[in-house]
């Protein structure tokens, strides 16, 4: 066991933990976040998709012991002040971008990491930042059209078929 | 996964020391050793991660010319920070796995592993690259000794690698759309004193030189020298995905399509 000091959502938070232990384990079992879920742990499908140090990442594929000393911002902070949807999240209800809603922490947090690089994404550029996201609801249009509404831009283009 | 210690030291010499200990093992960004440890394929009893040393992160041009990428440098980074330098290579980190991925995973970490289907070996090959360790200077063409193999002896790191910038340059490569590593994936570098073409994915013994296509590009750098030259399917890789002539004929196609559009 060994100690891990990190920052998680505005928070610092530390505990004894195993060197094995995953980021996405410390968030789920040791904190109680279980709103980053685990899909495939195998770092295929990206519902376990976290922001550290303000960059997307994997916590599925990447040890706890990692993230000493980083900043990590998951899907519980995402929310406005008030409880509130925030813009990308109030964009998923609106289009439709999510049906049973597994993956949708993961698409969220990537979603708004592309944002904060790409602020006008194109639809291509949408479709090949979520590489690392699988969905087996939607089919991906309704999330597409959601970050583009997301980000202020015409959803009408977005292909129909 | 079997338990471990996770050690996380700052320098190179820390980091060489730590993997003194018995049954330690290297971590880059994780990306392919952690789905390793999770299949129980590894069992170290220490990780030592190299994402904390800072003499390990950074890319700069040295005296030479040559351009020269910190060991732990992550695919994000390369890809946008070599762009303008060269476009090839960035190119290539920008399209390794997802975005996640390119922001854990590093350079050093895929050159260590030499995945025959990754896509950094290729550029490495191609470009005459020089990998740098905590003990020596290895040529790429010293380096890569088949799938999963290199000349790296236990314990040492990949500090930094250097890489000539060639005239033009591009990688192309036919993603398995579910892994999105490469099917073949094939690296074409022109240089003043001749082409190199570096192929990945294709062959039982990792990545390789394409001689032949070399030879041909380099008097007459155009898709059209390669006209009726085909790779040899002998010793390519197999599998549910794509036959061995049919890896074969992707590498001639795919180094056409590279020699098409280097810049």
């Amino acid at each position: 066991m060994a100690k891990v000091a990190m920052k998680v959502n505005g928070k610092s938070v530390s505990r004894e933990v195993e060197g094995r232990t995953l980021l996405v384990q410390f968030l789920r079992e040791d904190l109680r976040l279980t709103g980053t879920h685990v899909g495939c742990d195998t770092s295929q499908c990206g519902a376990c998709l976290v922001h550290v140090n303000g960059e997307a990442v994997k916590s599925c594929t990447m040890f706890a012991a990692e993230a000493d000393g980083a900043e990590v911002t998951t899907i519980e902070a995402m929310a406005n002040d008030d409880g509130s949807l925030n813009t990308v999240q109030q964009a998923f209800q609106d289009y439709h971008g999510l049906q049973c809603g597994f993956c949708t922490p993961g698409m969220v947090m990537s979603a708004t990491a592309l944002l904060k690089d790409n602020p006008k994404p194109s639809e291509r550029e949408i479709r090949e930042y979520l590489q690392g996201n699988i969905c087996r609801c939607t089919g991906y249009h309704n999330i597409i059209k959601a970050i583009m509404a997301a980000s202020g831009q015409d959803v009408a283009s977005v292909a129909a078929e | 996964m079997y338990a471990f210690e996770v050690e996380r030291p700052t320098s190179i010499a820390d980091a060489v020391a730590a993997l003194g200990r018995e049954d330690a093992q290297a971590l880059g960004g994780g990306q392919t050793l952690i789905p390793t440890l999770k299949q129980r394929l590894a069992s170290p009893s220490v990780l030592v991660s190299l994402t904390g040393i800072a003499e390990m992160q950074g890319i700069r041009t040295d005296d030479a010319g040559l351009l020269c990428i910190g060991g732990g440098s992550r695919h994000g980074v390369v890809a946008k920070e070599v762009a303008a330098n060269y476009p090839g290579l960035a190119g290539l980190a920008a399209h390794i796995g997802d975005p996640a991925v390119r922001n854990r995973g590093t350079i050093g970490g895929s050159l260590a592993n030499n995945d025959p289907s990754a896509c950094y070996p290729a550029a490495a090959l191609a470009s005459k690259a020089t990998i740098v360790t905590n003990t020596r200077e290895i040529a790429a063409d010293d380096f890569f000794q088949g799938m999963f193999t290199t000349a790296l002896e236990e314990g040492e790191i990949i500090t930094e690698v250097k890489f000539p910038v060639p005239q033009a340059s591009c990688y192309i490569k036919f993603e398995q759309p579910a892994s999105r590593f490469a099917l073949v994936g094939v690296f074409v570098a022109k240089f003043a004193d001749g082409v190199r073409v570096a192929v990945t994915g294709a062959s039982n013994n990792g990545v390789f030189r394409w001689t032949e296509a070399e030879a041909a590009l380099a008097s007459n750098f155009s898709p059209s020298a390669l006209e009726g030259l085909s790779a040899s399917a002998d010793d390519m890789i197999a599998d549910l995905h794509g036959s061995a002539a049919y890896r074969a004929h992707l590498v001639g196609v795919l180094t056409k399509r590279a020699v098409a559009a280097a810049k």
